[in-house]
């Protein structure tokens, strides 16, 4: 009988441990957001976050987009060329920055710095007991470090979409001028003409959906991470991978929800 | 007054605590000791809800803690950690200050500082320090910020979880000297975690022993060195012979 059972035992397990862990970052997502509307509110550290997760997180979201843009010209152009569609290569370049690469590069982009750090500063805050004495002086640490955090992310990380499309289509139009020998009116004229606002504002819900998922990962490992610097460690490591595999499933998802017939 | 009747704790397979029945009296100093790893923090967190107990009950002038307003059973509390937990965002003044400038005591800014500058020149803090981070402080002077936190908003009970770890002796017996005016003038009571057994001469009115995860013994600090207690003996005089397990 044990013989028989041990292979759907070992299949068991993973999946309740999967099932159990996905229980509890949901949890921690409805603590979140309750807490989001119950005072007290800490603005200081709101206003804070929202400058490490907007303002500083700008560069890395700018590079990411020039560059993604002026490849999806090169790439648009050499594909269209088989069909003779070279001219698609602004509307095609605007439509694809701003409905998917302008939110999931930039969402991963943001997972990577902002997750990361998250999870390193609020582990370190647990294993130096930090946390312990936000308790004893009448804090609540998730209203505290959580909620500002997961606010704020929500908030910037679709304004960084945002400034990454624009950033992205003018890498895209860098391109096309200057390599692909488009007229540079020309180029500017079909961006606007072919993309409409749903295009942009599906893109910006996006970014607001990868922003809480960010910030929530990386406070919910942090806040769950285990001991000493090789703990901290796992909890950052499993905050970006976790991010980033929830911001690509999200991002199908919410595509389906946006586009599908 | 605290009591603790019966409290048991266990991670996984270990069996932290076994048992815990211990009175802590208002107004006195009570220091735990005992070995490495027998749960003398664990039970000072149990008694603040920071760690649940599995079973046994720990009340506060009669009432269980479980069930007690958590915001206006913490405000009564202040607690030294064992590592300061400053937190390392802050500047010295704002942690001190931390619990004067949040919650229903909340005071105006500036006399939140200036009482933190206060509680800091009575740890023997200049109040230059008051404007550093505490990444710019050495470890004893951490220990008095986040001792001067722990005092900041006057508490009626304080926690003290091995205030002279990693300290040099005249540093622990700075500190040690300061503990015990602060919780005679504030008539605060006290609880005290810590293997140093100059720090137990120090601050103790009684003394409990944590072995087992049981209080193997507990008395007037004056009774400690008397005792037959054969625990008590081989911890104080730190002899490897005797019940106590050299390797654990």
């Amino acid at each position: 009988m044990t013989a028989l059972t041990a292979p759907l035992a070992a299949i068991g397990r993973p999946v309740l441990s999967a099932l159990a862990a996905i229980g509890r970052v949901a949890l921690f997502a409805l603590q979140v957001v309750s807490h989001l509307f119950r005072p007290p509110f800490y603005p200081r550290e709101f206003l804070h976050a929202l400058m490490q997760i907007g303002w500083f997180s700008l560069p890395v979201v700018g590079l990411t987009a020039v560059f993604t843009g002026g490849a999806l010209a090169l790439q648009i152009y050499s594909g269209g060329a088989r069909f003779n569609a070279e001219s698609v290569v602004p509307s095609i370049v605007a439509i694809g920055m701003v409905r998917e690469l302008g939110p999931v590069l930039g969402g991963l982009m943001v997972a990577a710095r902002v997750a990361s750090s998250i999870a390193a500063e609020i582990g370190t805050m647990k294993v130096t007991e930090q946390i312990d004495a936000l308790v004893t002086l009448s804090t609540n640490p998730v209203k505290y470090l959580a909620v500002p955090r997961v606010l704020a992310a929500t908030l910037a990380v679709p304004m960084l979409v945002g400034v990454g499309d624009a950033i992205g289509i003018a890498g895209g139009w860098l391109v096309g001028v200057n390599r692909l020998g488009f007229n540079s009116a020309t180029y500017l004229q079909n961006t606007v003409d072919f993309l409409e606002s749903w295009d942009v504002v599906s893109g910006l819900w996006k970014g607001a959906a990868f922003g809480f998922i960010v910030a929530l990962m990386g406070c919910y490992h942090g806040m769950n991470s285990g001991r000493g610097a090789q703990g901290v460690g796992a909890a950052t490591k499993s905050a970006v991978v976790g991010a980033s595999v929830l911001i690509l499933a999200t991002n199908y998802i919410l595509t389906e929800l946006f586009f599908s017939a | 007054m605290i009591t603790l009747t019966g409290v048991t704790k266990t991670f996984g397979k270990n069996r932290v605590l076994r048992g815990v029945d211990l009175t802590i009296p208002s107004g006195q100093s009570m220091v735990i000791i005992g070995g490495s790893g027998t749960g003398k923090s664990v039970l000072l967190k149990c008694i603040l809800g920071l760690v649940r107990h599995d079973a046994g009950t720990i009340t506060l002038d009669g009432q269980d803690v479980t069930t007690a307003d958590r915001d206006a059973f913490l405000a009564r509390f202040g607690m030294l950690f064992q590592g300061g937990a400053l937190f390392d965002s802050l500047r010295v003044w704002e942690n001190v200050a931390f619990r004067l400038m949040r919650g229903p005591t909340k005071r105006p800014k500036a006399e939140a500082r200036q009482i933190a500058i206060e509680k800091l020149r009575r740890v023997g803090l200049k109040p230059e320090t008051a404007d550093l981070f505490p990444a710019e402080l050495s470890g004893g002077m951490q220990k008095r910020v986040g001792l001067a936190r722990a005092i900041a908003a006057e508490p009626e009970i304080i926690f003290f979880d091995e205030p002279t770890t990693g300290l040099d002796p005249i540093m622990a017996g700075v500190i040690n000297d300061l503990i015990r005016e602060i919780v005679t003038e504030m008539g605060a009571t006290a609880m005290t975690i810590t293997h140093d057994m100059s720090s137990v001469r120090a601050i103790a009115d009684r003394v409990a022993m944590l072995h087992d995860g049981v209080i193997q013994w507990t008395g007037p600090v004056a009774d400690m060195d008397a005792t037959p207690d054969p625990y008590v003996q081989q911890f104080i005089h730190g002899r490897a012979e005797g019940p106590i397990a050299a390797v654990r």
